[in-house]
């Protein structure tokens, strides 16, 4: 009986112990065991500023993917994001992605616009136009040097 | 002269002994261990003794450090106007650094001064003694157990902290204060990294090591008499939460 109510205890301290983790780890952490939710595409920025990985990807302001790794891209002139997007989205060849800023200090998200084309971007597919993080620096000199049109 | 340096040459060379001893005592305990971990149940009673009874004060300590957190965070944010990242203050304090922490510290105090008392009382009845004549190894039966055990415990113990610290921050930021939950927890969702909750789970773990470690060595060292366990005890406390809070701040700048 005691041996019983002993296993009792320790079991449910350890339920409810694994439980809080995989909370943590699945909601909080969005640790994906099986990664067969999501395809890669990529696109290369002039500047990606403040982005980080792990960043949200949205359409729409609805969340679609996130950024899955930034690196450099070929001769060290751009930066080389690599989108992770949810299988259901489908973008044409013409979708523009663009580095917007939440709020004015808030984090840096990826916007993508879709295009018009026919033709549709699959895995490891490549989104030619896009727009760069806006330096809100290098704004306001061009506003002070007055070369801003 | 000579003889203020003979002291301090002393002084250092306990201090080193004792140094080596300890490491001696945490290699050994570890090496018990992996050849020879002692019964299951002895295991499973230092689990429910350790983690299940430490729940309850752990549980109390999280839900009001998330509330106070929340209730602090909140009227920093709302200088900026940023109230919406309130879960993500609430959350990232509480994963990365205070739920291993406090839940370390919690568990010491509760569990670990035990330890060590009952470590003691048994050296200074003789029971280790009488254990030895009887060519039964009492690193088995005594700290093995209690090193596997919290080394298992106190990342769910932590686990257990995050989690109802983030829903005691809610409480008081999303239905005291006015906070959009939605944002509470979208924000938190966005921000939190896969890599914030995996390091404080290291950090719960190396903190296991540290009590079950220091508790288990004052007692199984410790002085004569009850003086001697009293003293032992203290020690014990003192020096485990010192340790757990110099590791800590080394364990962050190596992780992150």
């Amino acid at each position: 009986m005691k041996n019983g109510k002993l296993n009792a205890i320790v079991g449910l301290f350890v339920l409810v112990g694994i439980i809080c983790l995989a909370y943590l780890s699945i909601r909080l952490g969005r640790l994906e065991l099986f990664d067969g939710e999501h395809y890669t595409i990529r696109a290369d920025f002039d500047s990606v500023a403040g982005l980080k990985e792990g960043a949200t990807v949205e359409i729409a302001g609805v969340q679609v993917g996130h950024v899955d790794r930034i690196t450099l891209g070929p001769q060290n002139a751009r930066a080389r994001v690599y989108l992770a997007l949810r299988r259901e989205v489908r973008l044409q060849e013409d979708t523009i992605a663009s580095v917007r800023t939440r709020g004015i200090i808030g984090d840096k998200v990826i916007v993508l616009k879709p295009g018009g084309s026919e033709r549709l971007l699959g895995a490891g597919g490549a989104i030619r136009e896009t727009e760069g993080a806006v330096d809100l620096e290098e704004l306001i000199s061009k506003y002070v040097h007055g070369q801003v049109e | 002269m000579t003889y203020l340096l003979a002291k301090v040459g002393a002084w250092t060379l306990g201090r080193l002994k004792e140094m080596g001893r300890m490491f001696n005592f945490i290699l050994y305990a570890f090496y018990i261990c992996i050849t020879s971990p002692g019964h299951p149940r002895h295991i499973l009673k230092q689990i429910s003794f350790i983690g299940a009874k430490s729940s309850l004060v752990v549980v109390l300590t999280a839900c009001f450090t998330g509330m106070v957190l929340a209730l602090q965070g909140y009227y920093t944010l709302a200088k900026f106007g940023s109230e919406g990242m309130l879960g993500v203050a609430v959350s990232l304090s509480l994963i990365r650094e205070l739920g291993p922490v406090l839940t370390a510290l919690m568990v010491t105090g509760r569990a670990g001064s035990a330890i060590a008392a009952e470590i003691g009382i048994m050296r200074i009845s003789e029971q280790i003694d009488a254990l030895e004549t009887m060519a039964l190894e009492p690193f088995k039966y005594l700290v093995a157990p209690k090193l596997i055990a919290s080394i298992f415990v106190l990342p769910l113990l932590c686990a257990i902290f995050d989690v109802v610290g983030i829903w005691g921050g809610y409480l008081v930021g999303v239905e005291l204060l006015g906070v959009n939950p939605g944002a509470y927890f979208g924000e938190m969702e966005n921000s939190v990294q896969w890599k914030d909750i995996y390091s404080g789970l290291v950090k719960s773990g190396c903190f296991g090591v540290i009590i079950a470690w220091i508790c288990c060595y004052r007692g199984y060292y410790t002085g004569h008499g009850a003086e001697g366990v009293s003293r032992a005890t203290t020690t014990a406390v003192v020096t485990s939460s010192v340790l757990i809070l110099v590791w800590d701040y080394f364990i962050t700048s190596v992780l992150t």
